[in-house]
């Protein structure tokens, strides 16, 4: 870092190299733009409940209202499982960690494209807008815990011994929303239709998650398989590090490695993509 | 003084066509890709070539042409050129926004750019708030903003609306504090593009003594602007780029000095000897097309006290006919300044016989503000029917004044008139 301070005589300056190839990532850089990071989070919250009525509380209400309406439909009246816990707790924890993935998701996936004005003005390293995105996406989570304590303690649910995993079963729902968000925000870029894709896709895969119904309505062989689903052995994790239900170890297993895929492969197409932003954003 | 601050190679971007074009859909690239296969099998047509801009070949558009230079500390550099030129890619590139398609840049020092000041103010957050998140954007430090905090809400003159949110704020304040926060960075080298185009004129000679002031701090400058004055009070050294080429380079005065000879007699005359391939209809071809000053000739500057003609030479073609000419006088940014009519006279209002015409409009000096500026041609009839119109037929600059004096901001306006003035005392006695 060149101290401000110094004269520009005496600094030996940084120097950086402009060219049409990019070397490895560069990690001093990133930890210099820290503070950017923080401001675009900073932002993004500081705005979005701005003339809004209920300001704060939007984050806890969605999934409330959600909880309310699926345990009324589906757990009192279609009587859809729910591993023995009450059922109005056991889809408001499934939902805990689905509305944190999706609005997470939807964010990164949004980040680009809405920063347009940014990207063709000034250079600073494109990552930091999807992860802001995902960060922004936290904060709302936070604050729909309250809720979830205030649950157990309303059905007198005991806290399971594996409590403390749950950052873990949180970290994996960001880096799978991270690893999504990074494809989609550069294919956003290039191509619109993401945009309309998006609600639609977070619908179907909604439908397709253990947060409605248990994954233990699958045969056996098949619940490896829908571990493909990353958000599948996610909430089911989430649900057994604070519920205590059944531990799905491999269903965790193939989802922990399709989240490291998804990251992987949306942090190198991203890579490959973030240099012609400016131009085609 | 003699270190180096930036070092340029060989510096090309190309863009393909395709890549232009806004808002690609996913059904428009479907599409796209398999016209390209189709067009590729056989050889490149010269529709395609047709909707290319100028300096395009095989569907790509060159940006910038294997530009190289050597910017040395502490210099203030000029990058002037006509729109599309390349003077804003090449400041893209060197600020990494954009990579360069080959060739390649070493930059000594931190860099600020100043291009679309205010980029990431947010409508909703305050003055106070927006300082931190532009000035974050931007690449300075939270201790940094603090430490010029004051300086940047003084520069912009908006203390007293430091806590209201910007959308609340006068297109003025919203300016200046943009402005403000970006200026106060302390870069080694400060990329500045076109900010000068904007605000009023005070504000722009504020704007112009920062930068001075920055040149003072031996700190390093490159300013691309359209403004010559500007970049005549201001840079040491030009350089002129041209279809992405870098075209003349040295000192400023020299440089400026050719680019508003060559580039700016953009088409004050045009002939064409045979009728038939002469723009034109069936009733009235085109001969001969010159603007010049009074007493000049088409080669000769325009300056604000320059009063100059426009001359359209003509062939009727038939007996009878009634029509005349009109011209509307567009400025840069496509808008129509006036228009004039060569009619109300019976010798234009009746019917003609066939031959060779000339009109001369005349038109006066402190009329037209400076800048570009483009003339089309309508041949009317009744005022209401438009037989004919020729855009552009001629493209020229109205430049500020012959005597270089130092800068003191746009006019801003359509129009620049002199107009009658007076002052009278009305009263010998102060206020009673």
């Amino acid at each position: 870092m060149t101290a401000p301070e110094r004269s520009p005589e005496v600094a030996e300056p940084r120097v950086t190299l402009v060219r049409a190839t990019k070397g490895a990532v560069d990690l001093q850089e990133l930890w210099e733009y820290r503070e950017l990071l923080y401001y675009l989070v900073w932002r993004t919250i500081k705005v979005r409940y701005k003339q809004t009525l209920l300001g704060v509380s939007w984050a806890m209400l969605q999934p409330l209202l959600t909880m309310l309406v699926l345990s009324i439909f589906l757990g009192r009246m279609a009587r859809v499982p729910s591993s023995g816990i009450p059922y109005p707790l056991f889809a408001y924890a499934g939902l805990v960690v689905w509305t944190y993935f999706t609005s997470a998701l939807s964010q990164s996936t949004q980040s680009i494209v809405e920063q347009q004005a940014m990207i063709t003005r000034v250079y600073f390293p494109r990552i930091l807008l999807p992860v802001s995105g995902v960060l922004a996406a936290t904060v709302d989570m936070l604050l729909s815990l309250p809720v979830l304590v205030g649950l157990m303690l309303l059905y007198e649910f005991p806290l399971s011994y594996a409590a403390w995993t749950l950052p873990v079963f949180l970290l994996l729902a960001a880096a799978a929303a991270l690893g999504i968000g990074l494809w989609l925000s550069a294919l956003n870029v290039r191509y619109r239709d993401v945009r309309y894709a998006i609600p639609f896709l977070i619908q179907l895969w909604f439908l397709s998650t253990p947060v409605m119904y248990p994954s233990s309505l699958l045969p056996h062989p098949w619940r490896i398989l829908y571990g493909i689903n990353p958000m599948a052995g996610v909430v089911e994790g989430f649900r057994w590090a604070l519920l205590g239900t059944e531990f799905h170890r491999s269903l965790l297993l193939v989802s922990i490695a399709s989240i490291l895929v998804a990251l992987a492969g949306g942090f190198h197409y991203f890579r490959r993509m973030e240099a012609t932003f400016a131009d085609v954003v | 003084m003699t270190a180096i601050a930036i070092r340029a190679e060989g510096l090309s971007k190309t863009y393909p066509l395709g890549q232009l074009r806004p808002n690609l859909s996913l059904k428009s690239a479907v599409t796209e890709a398999v016209t390209t296969r189709l067009r590729t099998a056989r050889p490149f047509d010269t529709d395609t070539s047709a909707d290319a801009s100028p300096g395009s070949s095989r569907g790509l558009v060159h940006a910038l042409r294997d530009v190289s230079m050597e910017v040395r500390r502490g210099e203030v550099l000029g990058i002037i050129g006509r729109n599309g030129a390349g003077k804003s890619t090449l400041l893209r590139i060197l600020t990494r926004i954009t990579p360069p398609t080959t060739g390649w840049a070493e930059i000594h020092g931190r860099v600020g750019a100043l291009i679309g000041v205010g980029t990431g103010f947010h409508p909703d957050l305050t003055g106070r708030e927006n300082v931190y998140l532009n000035g974050a954007i931007l690449g300075m430090k939270k201790a940094e903003i603090d430490r010029r905090f004051d300086e940047i809400v003084s520069f912009a003159e908006i203390d007293r609306f430091l806590d209201t949110p910007v959308k609340r704020y006068s297109s003025g304040m919203h300016m200046r504090l943009a402005f403000a926060v970006a200026a106060h960075m302390e870069p080694e080298i400060l990329l500045v593009d076109e900010v000068l185009a904007v605000g009023d004129a005070a504000f722009q000679r504020k704007c112009l003594g920062k930068m001075e002031g920055i040149a003072r701090e031996n700190r390093t400058i490159l300013f691309v602007s359209h403004n010559m004055p500007a970049v005549q009070s201001l840079c040491h050294r030009a350089i002129w780029l041209d279809e992405g080429r870098i075209v003349a380079e040295g000192n400023t005065r020299d440089v400026v000095g050719e680019y508003l000879q060559k580039a700016f007699v953009l088409l004050t005359e045009s002939t064409w000897e045979n009728p038939s391939e002469a723009p034109g209809n069936a009733g009235v071809r085109l001969r001969r097309v010159c603007l010049h000053p009074v007493g000049g000739s088409a080669q000769d500057p325009i300056t604000l006290e320059t009063p100059f003609v426009v001359e359209i030479e003509y062939w009727n073609m038939h007996a009878g006919a009634r029509f005349h000419l009109e011209l509307n006088v567009i400025s840069e940014d496509g808008v129509l300044i006036f228009k004039t009519a060569a009619s109300g006279r019976p010798e234009v209002n009746g019917s003609r016989p066939p031959g060779l015409f000339r009109d001369v409009c005349h038109v006066p000096a402190h009329l037209l503000n400076s800048g570009v500026h483009r003339i089309e041609l309508l041949v009317t009839r009744d005022h209401m029917n438009i037989e004919f119109r020729k855009e552009d037929i001629v493209v020229f600059e109205v430049l500020e004044s012959e005597t270089p004096r130092p800068w003191e901001g746009n006019w801003r306006g359509a129009v620049r008139p002199m107009l009658a003035w007076s002052t009278e005392r009305l009263m010998d006695e102060r206020i009673p």
